[in-house]
């Protein structure tokens, strides 16, 4: 039998290929809980959860929130407004401080890449990596690659493009690593100033033209551009953005297969890297991907949150 | 005060020994060097087994006083190079006050005087305050101590500053200790820039960024004919470029640290914040370049870039830690490690990269062993391993990424001045 | 701690019989097919329940809605258990409020795992009445819970065990005592 062994989720880097399936068969049994009446199980009952997040996000942690209520656990949730960050503490106390309170999981977001993996180190709860700088985000990757597996049936084989400013990407990164393992072909696109030196050591394709990104493409991941990338001198203008590397319908119909996959983490831009005729037509699975969102979160906490008990299974 | 090493395996290049020998020491000098030397006034120093060398002397050391005595001192780091052997150190001016006037100079040799271990000779600031904009009053400061002009920790961008400052420190004959860093290149980096930065997600300092300065620098030293002395090299092009430089009879010299020919970029994979340097550690192929550098003379001599920080500033996030790693207490065990035991150099010529070039390219008496020098010899143990543990810091800072590493060759005993400074 | 077979309680035969058995009691019972579902815990309990389906629409005609109930969620020993047990879905694709839902599982034994199933049951909606039936019935209740419809009654110590076979997981049918013999 299958046996969940890591006290924390860094990133998918760190997981082997059963590891990667198991969290997604588990999030496949997990995606009927939320369709009842009743969207909660008793599983992590008397659990606490903190979701610490130095770094605003709604999305994420709203999901991961209602992944530890859906599984009947505690959270409490900090963001950087509430927390004594300001008052020079540094991340290491804080978090000492919390796990001091007894909780069995912390959800941690910041911008600092490294920093899930530094507490997984030093602390006796279990860590979760909800994004750390432009390092790893894993629960997206995976539920990016949950997705794709209910939609095309298979991973292993298939041509994914990522389009963006992958150099700072913790989504591209954490794809990248678990599509990798699972036997997909992938290719990063995005002007040369935003694509990170060596990535294909990672074993990527790279190009720096969309039509060719596209081409031959069973998914697209179309990454939000920070508005601040052009501020730092990294692309001329928003404007050429959108013209060379922005995905539109006619773009997409030009080039791309007739069933390709559009996908985005969000939040989009829309007008800029995604146009409104991709982002809500046909081709999209974007609001798919929140609700599986919830699912691949379950199976997280869940598998996590018992990895470190004693004894042996027993029968009922 | 007489004292006697008893046949220790004495090793020189410039007087041209690799003997076992007694050496006598009188008062502050060595006075005799033979076998068999007896003299019952003095006490006898068995070093039967072990290496006794000229005191080591390192260009590059930061000891934080004035300003960050939170750090080190100037006390607590002199102890620190004793037990790595070093006898001689020079530190430098990113201090607070930097060190730009004799007022810090005199300060600094005073409080060395005090300290009364090894001998501290500082570095001034190539410019006011460090500041990139006047030179300093290097005449002046020259005059009591200083032995040479640096911008480290502070590189200097403006190209005719640069110029300026290698006529000038040409005139009075004091090397110019070039920081190689073009800090726009490499503004908001942390780490080597490659596959290991953009596995980690974490900023990169392109080796372009230490490369076009050493080009642009060596380009002034060609035309200024003064002494440019190249800081910690990192990368291989910095190698390659110095290597040209000196062929075409360019004057200049350059220095590594123990760390760059210790370890590559790999060993950020943990994110250790006692890993983040600058210059960052490099590739394996700029390791090699270093080596070989090292092995044909391009680069002269070996500089700790002792950098000292205190626990509080390094036990963050890696993005927010400081740059630096401490390096004195473990450069030998390095160098023997990794250099003479691979077949680099051989004992004698890092005992040369060590002591005697360093001396040379500050133009300071020391770094020999001979009759009438002074008595700054180390005595270490070049088989013994040891596990290197906080214990083993007299830092005030114990900011290593070799703690928990073995290392090979031990100093048993250091002598500065004549006097017993260190033993085991 | 190696388990050793120790008699054989029922063949295949058996348990076919039983089943009709249970079968028939239970349109006896509930006076026909009406407003029943059946329920199967799995993943034994599951095979049994598609049986007894298949059993009564041989003797009725009627086929009746099949659900399979995956407990793992509900268990009550998660923090005390080594690793995580494998999640497999609950499928019950039909609606259970005000139906009569006939639970089907192996072996009845402290009766943690019928609590887990019917609080899940719970959560899924509000049935008319819930009724058990099982294979085997071996004793030591830890909890106030009786079977309905029990296909044999079976006398065991706390060292032994019951362990049901059946042709679609295990190759073989039958149900076995074993013994647990310390080494």
């Amino acid at each position: 039998m299958k046996v969940w062994t890591k006290k924390d989720l860094v990133g998918l880097e760190v997981l082997n290929k059963d590891e990667i399936e198991m969290i997604l068969e588990t999030a496949t049994s997990f995606k009927e809980i939320s369709t009842r009446q009743v969207k909660k199980v008793p599983t992590l009952r008397g659990k606490t959860i903190v979701l610490f997040f130095f770094e605003p996000s709604t999305r994420t942690r709203s999901s991961f929130d209602l992944a530890a209520k859906r599984l009947s656990a505690d959270t409490l949730s900090i963001s950087t407004s509430t927390s004594a960050i300001k008052k020079g503490e540094t991340v290491k106390d804080t978090m000492k401080n919390i796990e001091a309170m007894q909780v069995d999981a912390i959800i941690i977001r910041h911008s600092a890449s490294g920093i899930a993996q530094t507490l997984s180190n030093c602390m006796g709860s279990s860590i979760i990596n909800a994004g750390d700088g432009c390092h790893e985000h894993p629960t997206q990757g995976l539920l990016d690659m949950f997705t794709i597996k209910e939609k095309k049936g298979k991973i292993k084989g298939l041509n994914i493009s990522i389009i963006g400013d992958i150099t700072h990407s913790r989504v591209a990164r954490s794809n990248i690593w678990g599509l990798k393992k699972l036997g997909a072909h992938v290719t990063v696109c995005g002007p040369r100033t935003l694509i990170p030196r060596d990535i294909e050591k990672m074993g990527v394709n790279v190009t720096t033209s969309l039509p060719q990104a596209l081409k031959n493409a069973d998914v697209v991941n179309i990454l939000r551009i920070q508005m601040e990338r052009q501020k730092a001198g990294l692309f001329p203008s928003l404007r050429e953005y959108a013209m060379r590397y922005g995905v539109s319908k006619e773009k997409l119909e030009k080039y791309a297969k007739d069933d390709v996959l559009i996908m985005h983490p969000g939040p989009m831009n829309r007008g800029i890297e995604i146009t409104p005729d991709v982002a809500d037509g046909s081709f999209s699975v974007i609001l798919d991907q929140v609700t599986n969102g919830i699912a691949v979160r379950m199976a997280v906490l869940y598998l996590v949150c018992q990895s470190h008990t004693e004894d042996a299974e027993q029968e009922l | 005060m007489k004292l006697i090493i008893k046949n220790a395996r004495v090793i020189d290049s410039k007087s041209k020994i690799d003997d076992v020998l007694d050496i006598l020491i009188e008062g502050k000098k060595i006075a005799k060097i033979d076998k068999n030397i007896k003299d019952n006034d003095a006490d006898v120093f068995d070093a039967r087994n072990l290496v006794a060398s000229a005191g080591f002397v390192d260009l590059h050391v930061h000891l934080r006083e004035p300003g960050f005595e939170y750090k080190e001192t100037i006390l607590s780091g002199s102890r620190a190079a004793t037990a790595g052997g070093f006898t001689t150190v020079c530190c430098m001016p990113n201090t607070n006050p930097v060190i730009d006037n004799q007022g810090v100079v005199e300060f600094i040799i005073s409080a060395s005087k005090k300290a009364g271990l090894i001998n501290v000779l500082p570095i001034g600031a190539i410019t006011k305050g460090s500041q990139g904009v006047e030179l300093s009053e290097m005449s002046d400061l020259k005059d009591v101590g200083v032995v040479a002009v640096s911008d480290d920790g502070k590189p200097l961008s403006n190209a005719a500053i640069m110029r300026r400052a290698l006529e000038y420190a040409g005139m009075l004959k004091l090397p110019v200790i070039a920081h190689s860093e073009d800090t726009d290149l490499s503004a908001g980096g942390v780490m080597h820039e490659g596959y290991m930065s953009t596995k980690l997600g974490l900023k990169g300092i392109t080796r372009v960024a230490e490369t076009s300065m050493v080009s642009r620098d060596i380009e002034l030293a060609r035309y200024t004919g003064s002494h440019l002395h190249i800081a910690h090299v990192s990368c291989r092009e910095s190698v390659h470029l110095i290597r040209d430089a000196k062929k075409n009879g360019v004057n200049v010299s350059a220095e590594c640290t123990p760390h760059h020919f210790s370890l590559t970029v790999e060993s950020l994979v943990t994110y250790d914040p006692n890993t983040k340097v600058n210059p960052p550690l490099r590739d394996i192929d700029d390791v090699k370049a270093i080596c070989e550098g090292l092995k044909d003379g391009t680069i002269d001599c070996i500089a700790t870039d002792h950098a000292p920080h205190a626990e509080s500033e390094k036990d963050v996030e890696f993005d927010a830690a400081p740059f630096g790693m401490i390096g004195l207490e473990t450069a030998l065990a390095l160098g023997i490690s990794n250099l003479v035991e691979k077949g680099i150099l051989t004992l004698t010529q890092l005992m040369d990269k060590m002591s005697y070039n360093p001396s040379k390219i500050i133009n300071i008496n020391k770094g020999y062993i001979a009759v009438g020098a002074d008595a700054d010899i180390t005595v270490f143990d070049p088989k013994q391993k040891w596990e290197v543990t906080e214990g083993d810091f007299y830092s005030k800072s114990k900011n290593s990424p070799f703690l928990g590493n073995t290392l090979k060759g031990r100093v048993i005993l250091t002598i500065c001045g004549g006097k017993k400074v260190f033993s085991i | 701690m190696t388990l050793k077979e120790k008699s054989r309680l029922m063949d295949a035969q058996m348990i076919k019989r039983t089943l009709m058995r249970i079968s028939h009691e239970i349109l006896e019972r509930n006076k026909g097919t009406d407003e029943i579902v059946v329920v199967g815990i799995r993943s034994r309990g599951a095979y049994l329940a598609s049986r007894i389906v298949k059993m009564i629409k041989e003797i009725d005609g009627n086929e009746i809605p099949l659900g399979i109930l995956d407990i793992t969620l509900y268990r009550d020993d998660l923090t005390m258990i080594d690793t995580c047990p494998v999640v497999h879905s609950t499928k019950i694709d039909f609606d259970i409020n005000d139906k009569i839902v006939v639970l089907v599982d192996d072996v009845l034994f402290t009766g943690r795992t019928i609590r887990c199933a019917l609080d899940e049951l719970i959560d899924l909606g509000r049935p008319r009445n819930i009724q058990l039936a099982v294979l085997v019935d071996r004793g030591h209740r830890e909890l106030p819970i009786r079977a309905d419809y029990v296909g044999k009654n079976v006398p065991t110590t706390l060292d032994e065990s019951v362990e049901v076979r059946l042709k679609e997981v295990d190759d073989k049918e039958e149900v076995i005592l074993l013994s647990k013999k310390k080494d």
